[in-house]
C-alpha cells in the first residue's frame, strides 16, 4: 500500500464480532487503524450490589473485549465517554417517546446523534480520514458524484434501515467494510484472524437495557404506576385495565388479560387519555401513514415518488407512493393496506437496494 | 516514544532491576524463617528498610511495608480511627487529596465520623488558618498531602506538622508524589504517618510503605502474622521491598541534580506551550510546586481528545489522576481550585522524569500547537 492510499481510520469497536473483524480487515489492508469504544451508559448501575456503590472506570465486559481485540491486532485503542450525551440525546428521547404513547427506535437515534455525529467528530479531531463501523450496509459513489447508501449483501443482516439519517457529508467520511459480506463469512474471517471474540453471540436488542426488560427500565427512570388506565375498543367500550400505556405497542397481542370471543390486538395507544385501544386483527390495517423529520440521502427530484418502504426493522419492504409535504413531512400510501403502523418507529424508503431516505412515523392514515 | 506521565508511574530504574532480580531467581526464602534460606533474604529486607527510612527521615523500625501508597493511606486513616475512635470522631483533611485519602475519609464518614475538608485557593494553596480553626477537641487526625498529584502544588508540610504538634493531633501526610522529588522528613516535619509508593520513584508497582512514628497509636489494616512488627500481616514482598529500598537510595543521591535538570525542562515545556497556544494557562502556584509537574488548561479543547492525539504521536501525558481518566468525572482538585467544568475538561498534565531530554521537549512543542489547532477546528 502506498502512502497515498494508506489512510488513518477510526473503527467504532463494540467488542462484538462485526466491529472486531472490521478493524482486523482494515489493519490487514495496511491502514493506520485506531479503535475507539464509546462508553455510553454507567453499567455499574446494574452491577453494583445494594448499599456500597462501586464507581468503576470501565466495568463493561464489551469494552474489555474490544480492548483485548485491539491489543491482539496491535492498534491503539481508546474509550470515549459519551454518557452524558447519550442520556440526553438517546435515553431521554427513548423514555419520552414511550410516555407519549409511541414506540421509539433508540438505535437509529444513537447512529444519528452519537455514532455518526459525536464519534465522527472525535475521529476528525484525531486527524482520521474515515470512520469505519461493522454495519451491514454499503456506500457507493455514483457517476452523479453522490454517495449512495445501499442494503448490505446479507439479506438477513442488512442494517441499512438504521442508517437512513446519514447525510452526503457523513457518507463521504464513513465506510462499512462488511457491507458486501454475509455473517457466516464474517465469522470465518474472525476465526481466520484468530480473534478472541470469534465465537461471541449476537448483541442484545437495546444496549442500555441489559435484560431486555424495557418496562422495568422505564419505571426505574420515571417511577411506577404512571399512565395506568383503561383498555378500550374503538367504540370506547371499557374492556379492562392496564398498569401503564408504555407497556403496550401497536400489534401486540399478548399481555392484555382480557377474555374475548376473538383474538384482540393493540391497535392504538393514547397516552394523554391513559388508554390502550384494542381491536380485531383487521383494525391493525392502515392504508398509509404520515412521517415527520424526514431526511433524504438522495433528495427526491419530484413531489411524488414510487418507492418501497420498511416501517420497522424486521419488515419486508412494501410498495408505496410517497408525497413530500411542507416542513420535512411526507404522506405515505401503501399499495395494499399494511399491518401495525407504529408511531415512533422509523419508516425508510428504498428503491431496489438503495436507501432514499426516511422519517419518523407520526400516525397511521385511518380512512382509505 | 516520549513519556511525560511520571506522576502516574515511572519506569523501573535499571539498577533497581539488577538489585531485585536475585530475589526472583534464587533467593526465595521467607524472611521470618530461621534457616539459611530465610536468613539470605532477611538482611536484604532490613537493609531496604534502612534505605527507605533514610529518604523518609525516620528510624528503620518506623517503616511498615505495604502493597501501595493507597494501602498506606488507608492504614493510617482507618488505623487511627480504630485506635482513637473512642476519644474523638473528627478528621481534618483537604479538598485536594488523592482518592487514596479522600475515599477512606468518605468511608469513615459513612460510619459516623465527621470530616472537615479545608479548601484551597485558586492556586491550589492550602488555607492554614482554616486548617487550624477546623481542629476541635474531638479531632484525632489531620490528613494532608505533601505534593498534589494533578498540579504538583506543595502544601507547607512543616507548618502543618507544627500545628498538629501544638494541638496534639496526629498528622498523616500522603507523601507519594513528593518523596524523592522534594526533601521530606517525617522527623523534621512533625509527621506522625507518612505514606510512600515505590512505583512513583522508579521501583516496581505493588510496593509502598507507611512510616508510623514511634509511640503513635494505630491499628493494623491487615491482621495476620507478626510481620512488620505486628503492624501488617502477610509474608513480605521481598523483591519489591529490596527494589523500593534501592530506588530510595538512588533518589536520595540524585535528587538535587536531577530535580534541577527537570525543573529546567519543565519550565521550557510550560513556557513553550504558553507562548505557542493561545489562551493556555497554568493550574497551580508557579513556585510552590513540584519541579517535575505542569498542569495546563487549553481553552476550546477536550483533554481526552488531546491526549489521544498526542498518544498517536507517541507522546504520553494525562488529564490528572490516572484513576479518573476514561471516566466522566471532572477533577475534584481543579474544582476545589475554582475551575469551571469547561476549564477542567480542557486541562492536561505533563509530569517529567529521569529519561526526559531537551529533544523530547522540542518535539512536544513542535506537534502540540498543530494538534490544538485541529481540535479547535481551525485546520
Amino acid at each position: 500500500m502506498t502512502e497515498k492510499t494508506k489512510k488513518r481510520i477510526v473503527v467504532a469497536m463494540s467488542g462484538g464480532v462485526d466491529s472486531s473483524v472490521t478493524a482486523a480487515l482494515l489493519k490487514e489492508e495496511g491502514h493506520e487503524v485506531i479503535g475507539i469504544s464509546m462508553q455510553v451508559w454507567d453499567y455499574s448501575k446494574f452491577t453494583a450490589p445494594e448499599g456500597e456503590k462501586f464507581d468503576t472506570c470501565c466495568s463493561l465486559d464489551d469494552i474489555h473485549d474490544a480492548r483485548r481485540v485491539a491489543e491482539q491486532i496491535e492498534i491503539p485503542f481508546y474509550v470515549v465517554n459519551f454518557e452524558e450525551e447519550f442520556q440526553r440525546l438517546v435515553i431521554d428521547d427513548f423514555v419520552d417517546e414511550y410516555f407519549r404513547g409511541r414506540t421509539p427506535n433508540p438505535c437509529v437515534r444513537c447512529n444519528q446523534r452519537v455514532k455518526f455525529q459525536l464519534l465522527l467528530q472525535k475521529a476528525r479531531e484525531l486527524g482520521a480520514d474515515l470512520l469505519a463501523t461493522g454495519h451491514y450496509a454499503r456506500i457507493e459513489r455514483g457517476d452523479d458524484g453522490l454517495f449512495h447508501l445501499l442494503r448490505g449483501d446479507d439479506p438477513g443482516k442488512d442494517q441499512s434501515y438504521f442508517l437512513f439519517t446519514l447525510t452526503q457529508e457523513q457518507l463521504a467520511r464513513v465506510i462499512f467494510p462488511l457491507g458486501g459480506m454475509t455473517k457466516p463469512e464474517v465469522r470465518q474471517l474472525a476465526a481466520r484472524f484468530g480473534l478472541r471474540v470469534a465465537e461471541k453471540g449476537e448483541s442484545q436488542e437495546i444496549c442500555f437495557v441489559p435484560d431486555n426488560d424495557y418496562v422495568r427500565f422505564l419505571e426505574d427512570e420515571r417511577g411506577k404506576n404512571q399512565l395506568a388506565g383503561e383498555i378500550v375498543d374503538r367504540a370506547g367500550t371499557v374492556l379492562g385495565r392496564h398498569e401503564g400505556t408504555y407497556r403496550y405497542t401497536v400489534g401486540q397481542r399478548r399481555g392484555l388479560g382480557i377474555a374475548h370471543p376473538h383474538p384482540l390486538y393493540v391497535v392504538g395507544v393514547d397516552a394523554e387519555r391513559h388508554q390502550v385501544i384494542v381491536g380485531p386483527k383487521e383494525e391493525l390495517l392502515a392504508p398509509g401513514l404520515v412521517a415527520t423529520d424526514v431526511t433524504w440521502v438522495i433528495a427526491p427530484a419530484t413531489e411524488t415518488l414510487e418507492a418501497a418502504c420498511k416501517i420497522r426493522y424486521r419488515h419486508h419492504p412494501v410498495p408505496c407512493t410517497v408525497t413530500v409535504l411542507a416542513g420535512n413531512q411526507v404522506q405515505v400510501r401503501f399499495r395494499e393496506p399494511e399491518k401495525s403502523v407504529t408511531p415512533g418507529q422509523a419508516v425508510v424508503f428504498y428503491r431496489g437496494d438503495e436507501v432514499l431516505g426516511g422519517g419518523w412515523i407520526d400516525a397511521a392514515v385511518t380512512e382509505g | 516514544m516520549i513519556y511525560l506521565d511520571h506522576n502516574a508511574t515511572t519506569p523501573v530504574h535499571p539498577e533497581v532491576v539488577e538489585a531485585l532480580l536475585p530475589f526472583l531467581q534464587g533467593k526465595f526464602g521467607n524472611p521470618s524463617s530461621i534457616h539459611w534460606a530465610g536468613r539470605a533474604v532477611k538482611g536484604a529486607v532490613e537493609e531496604a528498610r534502612e534505605q527507605v527510612a533514610t529518604l523518609a527521615g525516620c528510624e528503620p523500625g518506623e517503616v511498615v511495608f505495604t502493597s501501595s501508597g493507597t494501602e498506606a493511606d488507608n492504614m493510617a486513616i482507618k488505623g487511627v480511627a480504630a485506635a482513637l475512635g473512642g476519644r474523638g470522631n473528627h478528621i481534618v483533611t483537604t479538598q485536594a487529596e488523592h482518592p487514596g485519602v479522600a475515599n477512606p475519609c468518605l468511608y469513615l464518614e459513612s460510619l459516623g465520623f465527621e470530616v472537615t475538608r479545608v479548601p484551597v485557593d485558586r492556586d491550589g494553596i492550602l488555607d492554614l488558618e482554616r486548617l487550624e480553626a477546623a481542629i476541635t477537641d474531638r479531632t484525632i487526625l489531620i490528613s494532608a498531602m505533601a505534593a498534589n498529584n494533578e498540579t504538583g502544588v506543595l502544601f507547607p508540610v512543616r507548618k502543618i506538622g507544627e500545628i498538629a504538634a501544638r494541638r496534639r493531633v496526629y498528622f498523616h501526610c500522603d507523601g507519594v508524589q513528593a518523596a524523592g522529588r522534594v526533601p521530606l522528613s517525617a522527623r523534621d516535619d512533625g509527621i506522625s504517618f507518612l505514606a510512600l509508593s515505590g512505583h512513583k520513584l522508579y521501583a516496581p508497582k505493588g510496593i509502598g510503605a507507611l512510616v508510623v512514628r514511634r509511640g503513635v497509636k494505630c491499628h493494623p489494616l491487615i491482621h495476620g502474622g507478626s510481620q512488620e512488627r505486628n503492624r501488617r500481616g502477610g509474608t513480605e514482598n521481598v523483591a519489591g521491598i529490596v527494589a523500593f529500598g534501592k530506588a530510595c537510595a538512588i533518589a536520595r543521591e540524585t535528587m538535587n541534580d536531577e530535580m534541577g535538570r527537570l525543573r529546567g525542562l519543565r519550565d521550557r515545556l510550560e513556557e513553550g506551550i504558553l507562548s505557542r497556544v493561545s489562551g493556555a494557562r497554568v493550574n497551580g502556584h508557579r513556585e510552590q510546586r513540584l519541579p517535575t509537574t505542569t498542569n495546563i488548561t487549553i481553552p476550546g479543547v477536550e483533554a481526552d481528545s488531546l491526549l489521544m492525539a498526542l498518544d498517536l504521536e507517541g507522546i504520553a501525558a494525562s488529564s490528572g489522576s490516572a484513576c479518573s481518566s476514561g471516566t466522566l468525572k471532572l477533577s475534584p482538585v481543579l474544582a476545589a481550585m475554582g475551575r469551571t467544568p469547561e476549564e477542567a475538561k480542557g486541562s492536561v498534565r505533563f509530569s517529567l522524569g529521569k529519561g526526559n531530554t531537551d529533544e523530547e521537549i522540542d518535539r512536544v512543542l513542535a506537534v502540540l500547537p498543530a494538534i490544538v489547532a485541529r481540535l479547535r477546528g481551525k485546520s
